[in-house]
C-alpha cells in the first residue's frame, strides 16, 4: 500500500503516542483491573505437553529473556521401568528447540516449568529489601528498579525459576507476563501452546473452569514438602518428577 | 564461559550464584567473633596467661570487620543500592538483618569496647606527640580528656560491661551467618538447625588460631621473647574448642547419613567426587585432625619450648587453612549440586576478575594492612601501655588530668 501525505498525517500522532511509552520502558497502564479481584494460577497438563518449545520460545521473546537464561524450560523425563526414584532427565537450552526424538522403553513425558508463583515463597521471604514481592493478585514480582543482585533468593528458590540478569544484573524470573494478564489477555506460553497443556486461571474468578477442573482432577504441585504454597497445579504428573 | 555439568540440572543452575567473595564473608566474620571471644577470656574470665594477646585479639577482631562487608558490596549486582538494607529492611530477611547485627556489634561492641580500653593512651598520646599524629589522637579522644583514677575505673567497669553484652554479640554475629545459610530450606547442604552452632565453634576455632599466629609472628618481628605460658593457655583452648566444633561437625554428618534423606545419594556423591580435595583431604584431615592430634600432642608429651611452639604455629596455620576450606566446601559445595538432586556444575574461579582470585586475594590482605595502621596507632603490646588490660592502674607517668 502506497503511504500518502494523508495517511502520514494520521498516523504521526498515534506513532508519537507509542514512542512515548518505548521512551519510558513502561507498559501503558490498565484503568479498569482491580487487582483485587485476581488470585492466578497456572494449570499444566502434562500428558498434553509435546515438548515442542513454542513456550519457551514464546517467553524468550515476549519478555526480552537473555540467551542462556529461562523464565520457563521445558524438561523431557525418562523413566525406566521402576525407577521412580532415578529418572533421566533432559532440557537442551530450556527446550527451546523442542526435542530429538526417543525411541527408548520406558516412560517419557515432558514437564513444563516456571515460577511456582508460591503464596509463601522462600524468595520474597529473604530477599533484604523487599524488591521481590507479592502483588496482592497473587503474582510474584521483582522491583528490578530496586533489586541489589545479592542472589539471596536464586538460592532460596526451591525451583530454580530464578537468575541474575546478566545485562540489568538483578534478579529475574517469571511474571505470568503481568504485562498481559492485566490488560485480560493470557500469558505469551499459554497463548502460544498448540495442545492447551498450559491454562493460566484465575482462582477468585467463580466461572473460571479451572474450579471444575480442580474438582474432578488429582492434581500436584512440584515439591509439596517444601510448604511453599506453589500456585502451579500440574495434572498427571508422575511421581519421578522434582 | 562453558561450565562442565554433569548429569542434570535446571537450566538456571548451570551458573553458580555465589562465588569466592562469598567464602570469604563468614571466614573473615569468624575470624572477629573468634579473636573477640578469646580477647573476652581474659577480660570476663580473667584468664591471666592469655592478657598479652588480649589488644592484638581486640585490634583484629577490628581490622577484620572493617573487611567483612566488602566482599559482600563486590559481590551485589548493584552495590550503590545496598544502603536501601538499612533505610528500608525487608524484616523477614535474615541477610537485611545481618547488617543490623554487623553494625550493632561494629559500634556497641568493638569500637566502643576498644576506645575504652585505649582512651588513657589515647589521651596521653593527645599530649604527647607532635602534628599530624596529635591532632589523630585529639580526634581520637572524642573529646573526653579525663583520665582521673576515678574516670579510669569507670572506663574499666563500663568495658567489662561491654565485654559481658559482646560475648553474646560475638555468638549472635557468627550465628547468624550460619543463620543465613542454615535458614534455606531449599539447599539440603545448608539447611540444618546446627549450621548457626557449628559456625560459632568454627568462628572461635579460626579466631583462636589466627591471634595465636599473631602474637607468634608479631612478638617475633619486635625480637621479644614469647610468653609460652601464654601461648600453651591458648594452644589449649584452641583445642578444646577445635574438638567441640569437630564433634558437631561430625554429628551432622552422622545425622545425615543415617536420616539417608531424598538429598543424600545426591551430596554423598558430590562429596566423594568434586569435594573429596576440599573437604575430606584439605577440611577433614589436613585442616582439622591433624591439627587435633598436634596439640593434644603438646597435651600428653613433654615437649621443649623450642618445639611447642614450631608445633603451635603448623597446627595454627592448618587450623586456619581448614576452617577456610570448611567455608568454602559449605558456600561453594551448597551450589554445585542442583536442586533436582540428578546432577552437578562446575565452578570456575576467574582471575582477574571482579570476583575473581586476585581480588580475593587483596581482600584477604587488607585487613592485615588495616592491622597494621592500628597497632602503629594504637600499640597493643603489653610493654607499650602503663595501664594494664585488667584496669590496674599504674603511675608509670604523671596522669594528666584536664579537669
Amino acid at each position: 500500500m502506497e503511504v500518502t501525505r494523508r495517511h502520514l498525517l494520521l498516523l504521526l500522532p498515534a506513532a508519537a503516542a507509542a514512542w512515548k511509552f518505548v521512551l519510558a520502558g513502561t507498559p501503558e497502564a490498565s484503568p479498569n483491573y482491580k487487582l483485587a479481584e485476581h488470585w492466578w494460577e497456572m494449570l499444566i497438563d502434562i500428558p498434553k505437553c509435546i515438548g515442542c518449545g513454542s513456550c519457551v520460545r514464546a517467553c524468550a521473546q515476549e519478555n526480552d529473556v537473555p540467551e542462556g537464561y529461562y523464565r520457563t524450560w521445558i524438561e523431557r523425563y525418562h523413566v525406566a521401568d521402576y525407577q521412580i526414584e532415578r529418572p533421566e532427565v533432559e532440557s537442551p537450552d530450556g527446550g527451546k528447540q523442542g526435542f530429538p526424538p526417543d525411541e527408548s522403553s520406558g516412560k517419557n513425558f515432558f514437564v513444563p516449568k516456571l515460577c511456582n508463583h508460591c503464596a509463601d515463597s522462600p524468595c520474597t521471604q529473604v530477599c533484604p529489601v523487599g524488591a521481590t514481592f507479592i502483588s496482592p493478585d497473587g503474582v510474584v514480582l521483582v522491583d528490578k528498579s530496586y533489586c541489589l543482585g545479592c542472589r539471596y533468593c536464586v538460592q532460596a528458590c526451591p525451583y530454580g525459576c530464578r537468575f541474575i540478569n546478566p545485562k540489568t544484573h538483578t534478579a529475574e524470573k517469571c511474571t505470568l507476563c503481568y504485562h498481559r494478564i492485566t490488560k485480560g489477555l493470557t500469558t505469551a506460553c499459554c497463548e502460544v501452546c498448540p495442545t492447551g497443556a498450559r491454562q493460566l486461571a484465575d482462582l477468585k474468578n467463580p466461572k473460571d473452569p479451572i474450579h471444575e477442573f480442580l474438582r474432578t482432577h488429582s492434581v500436584q504441585v512440584l515439591k509439596p514438602h517444601m510448604a511453599t504454597g506453589a500456585k502451579v497445579f500440574y495434572d498427571g504428573m508422575d511421581g519421578s518428577v522434582r | 564461559m562453558y561450565i562442565p555439568v554433569e548429569g542434570f540440572m535446571y537450566p538456571n543452575e548451570v551458573e553458580l550464584q555465589w562465588s569466592v567473595l562469598i567464602v570469604l564473608y563468614p571466614f573473615i566474620t569468624g575470624l572477629v567473633a573468634g579473636a573477640f571471644i578469646l580477647a573476652s577470656l581474659e577480660r570476663v574470665f580473667r584468664v591471666e596467661a592469655v592478657k598479652p594477646t588480649y589488644r592484638l585479639a581486640l585490634l583484629t577482631a577490628l581490622a577484620f570487620l572493617l573487611v567483612a562487608p566488602l566482599p559482600l558490596q563486590l559481590h551485589l549486582g548493584h552495590p550503590e543500592r545496598s544502603f536501601e538494607m538499612y533505610l528500608t529492611p525487608h524484616r523477614s530477611s535474615a541477610m537485611a538483618m545481618f547488617g543490623f547485627v554487623y553494625l550493632w556489634y561494629l559500634m556497641a561492641v568493638l569500637l566502643l569496647e576498644i576506645w575504652l580500653d585505649y582512651r588513657r593512651d589515647i589521651v596521653v598520646k593527645s599530649q604527647t606527640s607532635t602534628g599530624i599524629m596529635r591532632f589523630i589522637y585529639r580526634v581520637l579522644t572524642l573529646g573526653s580528656n579525663v583520665i582521673s583514677e576515678r574516670s579510669l575505673r569507670i572506663d574499666e567497669r563500663l568495658g567489662y560491661f561491654i565485654t559481658l553484652i559482646g560475648i553474646p554479640s560475638a555468638f549472635l554475629l557468627h550465628g547468624y551467618v550460619g543463620f543465613i545459610f542454615g535458614s534455606v530450606k531449599a539447599n539440603p547442604w545448608w539447611s540444618s538447625p546446627l549450621m548457626p552452632i557449628v559456625f560459632i565453634f568454627s568462628a572461635m576455632v579460626s579466631g583462636i588460631a589466627a591471634v595465636m599466629l599473631l602474637y607468634m609472628i608479631t612478638t617475633r618481628l619486635r625480637g621479644k621473647e614469647i610468653d609460652i605460658r601464654c601461648l600453651d593457655k591458648i594452644a589449649q583452648y584452641l583445642m578444646y574448642t577445635f574438638v567441640i566444633d569437630f564433634s558437631l561437625e561430625m554429628l551432622d554428618l552422622l545425622q545425615r547419613i543415617y536420616e539417608a534423606d531424598e538429598s543424600f545419594r545426591s551430596l554423598d556423591f558430590m562429596v566423594h567426587t568434586r569435594l573429596w580435595t576440599s573437604q575430606v583431604i584439605v577440611q577433614i584431615l589436613l585442616g582439622t585432625v591433624t591439627p587435633i592430634a598436634l596439640l593434644g600432642l603438646t597435651q600428653i608429651l613433654k615437649l621443649t619450648e623450642k618445639t611447642r611452639k614450631r608445633v603451635y604455629a603448623l597446627a595454627g596455620c592448618l587450623t586456619v587453612m581448614g576452617i577456610f576450606a570448611m567455608r568454602w566446601n559449605v558456600v561453594i559445595g551448597g551450589q554445585l549440586f542442583s536442586k533436582s538432586f540428578l546432577g552437578y556444575t562446575t565452578y570456575k574461579m576467574g582471575f582477574a576478575t571482579r570476583e575473581g582470585l586476585l581480588t580475593a586475594i587483596a581482600l584477604m590482605i587488607l585487613p592485615f594492612g588495616i592491622l597494621w595502621l592500628l597497632v602503629k596507632l594504637l600499640p597493643p603490646w603489653p610493654d607499650a601501655s602503663s595501664i594494664s588490660a585488667s584496669g590496674e592502674f599504674e603511675q608509670a607517668e604523671p596522669v594528666r588530668s584536664l579537669v
